[in-house]
């Protein structure tokens, strides 16, 4: 229990300051509003999130629907950070996840469902690799930054998909460019609503990169690359295949991600289908440690967070991209852990991960990680 | 066999002769448009060409601020608010001059935040960056969504560029450069001025050195007696003002207006082109005319279409990959030059004095 | 002059460090005007702590120091500056990439229009300085350009620059040649002849016998004896700093080379910038013989070891092992091979310092049998992993809790026989040692040098590289002798005369 507390005490007090100083924010920014200057505002604001969250069955779906992207996501990121590698490419390898599960689920729409439901998952979690393996090959021979080369990716990736919408997939009969129906490739609905086959799926994927980091010699050539290349190099691992194979598996994790949104939740791909799942992933990363478990509970509370949030819009009128504050205050007192020891007077562990020095390190390194043989 | 040979070698030889004749048609249009292009290069660069200088005073003291897209974002959203509140008041024109004053000013108080982040608090580098992004987008949406938005009015508008005479603009040669740096707005027009200035700062001035020093070496400089944090504080904050006033150049001398994630991925173009110019400003700014080039060349062929057959060609090739192009031309360079240049040594490296307190 | 107070004297200087190290304790210290003073302790007995202290980069817990009897509080090393002291750091402070004249100005840069730097000004003035003790230093020439023993120089000229009246100098002779010490020596009289007061600080007896004129010894963070080189004798002074008495030769018995193990030939590699580095070995090591390098550092030696080990990919030449060609080779497949490694780095290179024990001791050979297996070889195999750890830390004496600490808990010595315990098994071909004692206490060293002797023994071609020349001379059975990436001498143990030797290192053999 102590020890549970030692891990987890920072990320809590750091959710907890948050919606603090979120809630000044609230109280602040309610002068300009028509209603006026509303000091209890924020018990409002948090109030209907909360209850949009989790105050009805269909909230906690809702709730768990949002996590499941996230849970994938966050575990795309901090797979990144094990190998000492920011892939802020999230929100491009989801977007190219997404299109191609699309576009193979709508070719596939009337075949049954064993057969077009995984073929279209593995055309996702496969556009999701290529995707994160161009960054990761780049900094592998080149030592491009990841930080740089993903953002950049990330653009493209969006007008690329515009275009390939428009004029290569278009599918015909409607007003507007989009991909076909994706009938019999949809993700199952197990409960309610829209509780689909894709949140199982996204739970067992974290025990399997748990396991994958825990308990094999892979996670532990990822892991010692991570928290030192030299020392993996002079090993006889090759940091610079595992910089391309985990920037490969990072980009399939958000691929896969952007499948069962694409499957479980959309049906089809079209232009400005953006969405949040990039940076909340980030957030999710650094809230779990980048530690699987760590990381599903996080994005179930990111979840929550985007599950609740329109609810709170329209009732309080405190714009939804309060959230995106919350969440770089989550981050932002996360690596100033010293603020929240501070004003908590608490003693835990850092919550911010070792490998993110490699990312600093490597950052203008020039030379790929563990130099050039 | 023979025959198909020949005939599969006119095919080539059909080809490399088209290649060519486009080639040479692509070189005779780029001449033609050159002079149109080059006041647009210069707009197009200088947000890129402040952030990459921002970038270089960051990281010559040792400091690695991937924020950058974000204190840009932010400061031209308060840049353009003092706009928007202030020109029934005061008038255009000064309430857009009080703008670039508020984003220079808010660019400067975002860098305080980042050197005590990653100075005094030692949080990491990266993710104070990715901190401040996160946060300058939900901040900037939050508030637009709050005040503008709903007031549906406009900002304080654009200042209108300066006109050089007919008679200097038409000179051959220099007619067009003197256009390229002179026919723009104020804040374009002092790039090139801040530019030389700190490319001779750094190289030739006590402060330079310091700089230099503690990038480089901080435990050195501390052993002669130089405030290593001090120093850091300063550049980071500089660094950031300049970012401010990129900022300030999008909402307040380019467009006249702000939307949700404006700045659209130029803070980190910004950090190739600082790459690119391997840590110098001058070579920063090299880059970011690199970068404007590759997107002026999408604009530029929308507006003034080639003839004949390249024009065909170019026309074919749909808008997006023209708008997707400066992002793909930054991976392409990115990755072949950083290699080959040598970043400061400290850079990304937090400073612990040991065995104080 | 007895009613003359002393320049310096430090007075009950106490330091405990955060992690709980006790590294000075009451330590009394006085320095009188002109003299050299040695400070002799073993690596880690505190004497760098001390300096640190008195150079403002360190706070003492308690104490007091006075300059010329007046207490002064030194917060900084710009209050260090400003009180006429001067260090020149065993790890010097200089900027590579900055030219001599930057280096030796900054911090107190001549400027004009308040802002401006004048290196010219500041050039003619170090020339003028750098005359008058005998350097010959071309102030615009980059740091990186220059030799080990020049950027002494430098560090030097900077304190001198500065007014330093207070020289202390740390470890200065550790990077250096035999003659280079003699030179270096000839400076520091010059220094005190004029009038300056120095504390030299070191581990090597007969060297502080040389120079010193008084000698402060420190054990364990605490001052153990003082005395004059005229009344004391180099076992007396060893058996002070270690507290114990110690052997000063090594007892290597006789070697028994068998046939040739490993042969390079021809071998050219680049260093890190892209320069030449190994402009054509040649090497053999026999099995059952140490092969030691001498050399200044940066002559090639760490690109040698390198590319032994795979670690840095030749340009040209071959590297052979029992007949095999392993030129090409990965470091996976050298390690299969027989090849094992202790690097000069063990931060850098030799352990993941967040890592338990126990991955630790297993990180070489994480991928072998028994310590992965099952599913398609990758699961590991924790409980081997374990044994593994818990025999190697009663085997090689590994002072640790258990298995599961993380290596950074360890003390610098423990971790070396970490790095030791895993790199030194029974069944190796090759065993490349770079610098393996450096920075370690004398116990650590003993255990590390009877080591290699009895892994020698079993028949174990070894190459041992150091920049310690006494280390080389004590445990080699032939030395090589490297210089601008060329082996440009080879010894047999008993005709490798330090002279000789220490010669060679410095001029690569053309000399007059």
């Amino acid at each position: 229990m102590r020890r549970i507390w030692r891990v987890a005490s920072i990320p809590l007090l750091a959710i907890v300051l948050a919606f603090i100083v979120a809630a000044v924010i609230i109280v602040i920014s309610s002068i300009v509003t028509p209603t006026g200057f509303d000091l209890f505002l924020p018990l409002g604001a948090y109030g209907s999130l909360f209850a949009g969250a989790f105050g009805s069955g269909t909230g906690i779906v809702n709730t768990l629907v949002a996590a499941a992207p996230l849970i994938l996501g966050g575990l795309a990121v901090g797979l990144g950070f094990k190998a000492g590698l920011f892939n802020i490419g999230v929100a491009g390898q989801f977007l190219v996840g997404a299109f191609a599960a699309a576009v193979a689920g709508a070719n596939l729409a009337g075949a049954p469902t064993v057969l077009a439901l995984p073929v279209a998952m593995v055309a996702g979690a496969l556009g999701g690799a290529a995707f994160g393996f161009i960054p990761g090959f780049l900094k592998a021979r080149t030592g491009a930054h990841e930080v740089v080369t993903t953002i950049m990716l990330n653009n493209a990736a969006v007008l690329l998909l515009t275009w390939a919408v428009n004029d290569l997939v278009r599918a015909p009969g409607f007003s507007f460019p989009r991909t076909g129906e994706i009938g019999n490739s949809a993700l199952p609905v197990l409960l309610g609503r829209n509780l689909h086959l894709g949140i199982p799926l996204a739970v067992l994927t974290v025990f399997a990169v748990r396991w994958l980091l825990d308990r094999t010699t892979i996670g532990f050539e990822i892991r010692t690359v991570g928290q030192n290349p030299n020392a993996a190099r002079y090993s006889g691992m090759r940091p610079i295949f595992i910089t391309a194979l985990t920037m490969t598996l990072s980009g399939m994790l958000a691929g896969i991600a952007g499948s069962i949104q694409m499957l479980g939740v959309i049906g089809f791909y079209a232009p400005g289908i953006t969405g949040s799942v990039g940076f909340d992933s980030i957030a999710v990363a650094l809230l779990g440690r980048s530690d699987p478990i760590g990381i599903l509970f996080a994005a179930i509370l990111f979840g929550a967070f985007r599950a609740g949030a329109p609810l709170m819009q329209i009732e309080t009128s405190v714009p939804i991209e309060i959230i995106d504050i919350i969440q770089a205050l989550v981050i932002l007192f996360l690596a100033a852990d010293l603020i929240v020891k501070r004003v908590f007077r608490v003693r835990a562990d850092k919550p911010v991960i070792s490998e993110l020095a490699t990312v600093a390190r490597t950052w203008a390194g020039g030379s790929p990680p563990g130099g050039s043989t | 066999m023979g025959r198909r040979l020949t005939t599969w070698r006119i095919h080539l030889m059909e080809l490399i002769g088209t290649v060519l004749r486009l080639i040479w048609e692509l070189a005779v249009y780029l001449f033609t448009v050159v002079p149109d292009l080059l006041p647009i290069i210069l707009a197009l660069a200088t947000p890129l060409a402040l952030g990459a200088l921002c970038g270089v005073l960051n990281e010559r003291s040792g400091i690695v601020n991937i924020g950058i897209e974000g204190i840009m974002l932010v400061a031209a959203f308060f840049g353009y608010l003092t706009g928007f509140a202030f020109h029934d008041a005061i008038g255009s024109g000064p309430s857009i001059a009080l703008g670039i004053l508020v984003a220079v000013l808010v660019g400067a108080l975002l860098g305080l935040l980042h050197a005590w982040l990653t100075i005094s608090v030692r949080a990491d580098q990266i993710i104070a960056g990715t901190m401040m992004n996160i946060a300058a987008f939900g901040m900037t949406g939050y508030l637009n969504r709050l005040i503008i938005t709903p007031s549906g009015l406009g900002g304080a508008g654009v200042i209108a560029p300066f006109h050089l005479p007919d008679a200097i603009a038409n000179l051959p040669v220099v007619g067009p450069i003197l256009v390229m740096f002179l026919e723009q707005g104020p804040i374009a027009m002092s790039v090139l001025f801040i530019v030389l200035g700190l490319q001779f700062a750094l190289f030739r001035t006590r402060w330079g050195l310091r700089t230099r020093a503690v990038g480089e070496h901080p435990k050195a400089a501390d052993t002669v007696g130089i405030d290593v944090y001090r120093q850091r504080y300063l550049n980071v904050i500089l660094g950031c003002a300049l970012a401010g006033l990129a900022g300030a150049y999008l909402t307040l001398e380019s467009t006249g207006s702000f939307q949700n994630g404006m700045t659209n991925g130029r803070g980190f173009i910004a950090l190739a082109a600082m790459i690119f110019g391997r840590w110098t400003p001058i070579g920063a700014f090299g880059g970011a005319l690199l970068f404007g080039t590759a997107t002026a060349l999408g604009v530029v062929v929308s507006i003034r279409v080639p003839a004949g057959d390249l024009g065909t060609l170019m026309q074919s090739i749909p808008n997006e990959w023209y708008q997707a192009l400066p992002y793909l031309i930054t991976i392409v360079i990115l990755a072949g030059v950083v290699g080959r240049s040598t970043p400061p040594a400290a850079d990304g490296v937090p400073y612990v004095k040991e065995g104080k307190g | 002059m007895s009613d003359q107070p002393p320049v310096l004297e430090m007075r009950g200087i106490t330091k405990r460090f955060p992690t709980g190290t006790l590294a000075n304790e009451a330590i009394d210290l006085e320095l009188r005007k002109g003299e050299i003073h040695a400070l002799l302790g073993e690596n880690g007995a505190g004497k760098s702590t001390l300096m640190n202290i008195l150079y403002g980069l360190v706070t003492p817990d308690a104490g007091e120091i006075r300059i010329d009897g007046q207490p002064v509080v030194i917060r900084d090393p710009a209050d260090a500056i400003s009180r006429g002291i001067g260090m020149v750091h065993q790890h010097f402070m200089l900027i590579p990439v900055l030219s001599v004249a930057e280096n030796v100005v900054l911090g107190q840069e001549i400027v004009r229009a308040g802002e401006i730097l004048d290196l010219g000004e500041a050039a003619t003035r170090i020339s003028l300085l750098a005359k008058k003790l005998g350097f010959d230093i071309d102030p615009s020439s980059k740091i990186e350009q220059l030799s080990v023993g020049q950027q002494q120089r430098v560090e030097i000229l900077k304190a001198i620059y500065r007014n330093a009246r207070i020289l202390v100098l740390d470890e200065p002779t550790a990077v250096l040649t035999p003659q280079e010490t003699r030179e270096i020596f000839e400076v520091l009289r010059r220094l005190r002849a004029e009038g300056a007061s120095i504390i030299f600080i070191s581990h090597k007896l007969d060297e502080v016998l040389e120079i010193a004129d008084r000698i402060t010894v420190i054990r364990r963070g605490k001052v153990v004896g003082s005395r004059t080189p005229t009344d004391c004798t180099e076992n007396e002074l060893a058996e002070l700093m270690v507290g114990r008495a110690v052997s000063l030769r090594v007892d290597r018995g006789r070697s028994h080379p068998g046939d040739v193990m490993v042969e390079v030939s021809e071998l050219r590699a680049k260093n890190d910038r892209g320069h030449e580095a190994l402009q054509g070995v040649d090497l053999s090591v026999r099995a059952g013989e140490i092969v030691g390098i001498a050399g200044v550092a940066g002559n090639g030696q760490e690109e040698l070891v390198e590319a032994l080990i795979g670690l840095r990919r030749p340009t040209a030449g071959r590297i052979r092992l029992a007949g095999q060609d392993l030129t090409r080779a990965s470091v996976e497949t050298r390690r299969d091979r027989g090849i094992a490694f202790v690097p000069a780095d063990r931060h850098r290179f030799g352990l993941v310092l967040t890592y338990p024990l126990d991955d630790n001791l297993a990180l070489t050979r994480y991928a072998e049998h028994p310590f992965a297996g099952g599913f398609a070889g990758i699961v590991r195999n924790f409980r081997a992993i374990t044994e593994n750890a818990i025999r190697l830390i009663k085997e090689f004496d590994i002072r640790a809790p258990g298995p599961k600490v993380p290596a950074s808990s360890l003390s610098g010595g423990n971790q070396q026989k970490v790095v030791v315990a895993r790199e030194f098994r029974h069944d190796l071909k090759l065993l490349v040692l770079d610098q393996p004692t450096r920075g370690l206490d004398v116990g650590s060293i003993e255990f590390i040098h009877k080591q290699v002797i009895a892994r020698r023994d079993d028949g174990v071609a070894i190459v041992l590289v150091s920049a310690e020349l006494d280390e080389v001379l004590d445990l080699a059975d032939r030395v090589l002798v490297m210089f601008r990436g060329r082996v440009v001498g080879v010894f047999p143990a008993e005709e490798a005369q330090r002279e000789k030797v220490g010669l060679l290192m410095a001029t690569g053999g053309d000399r007059s």
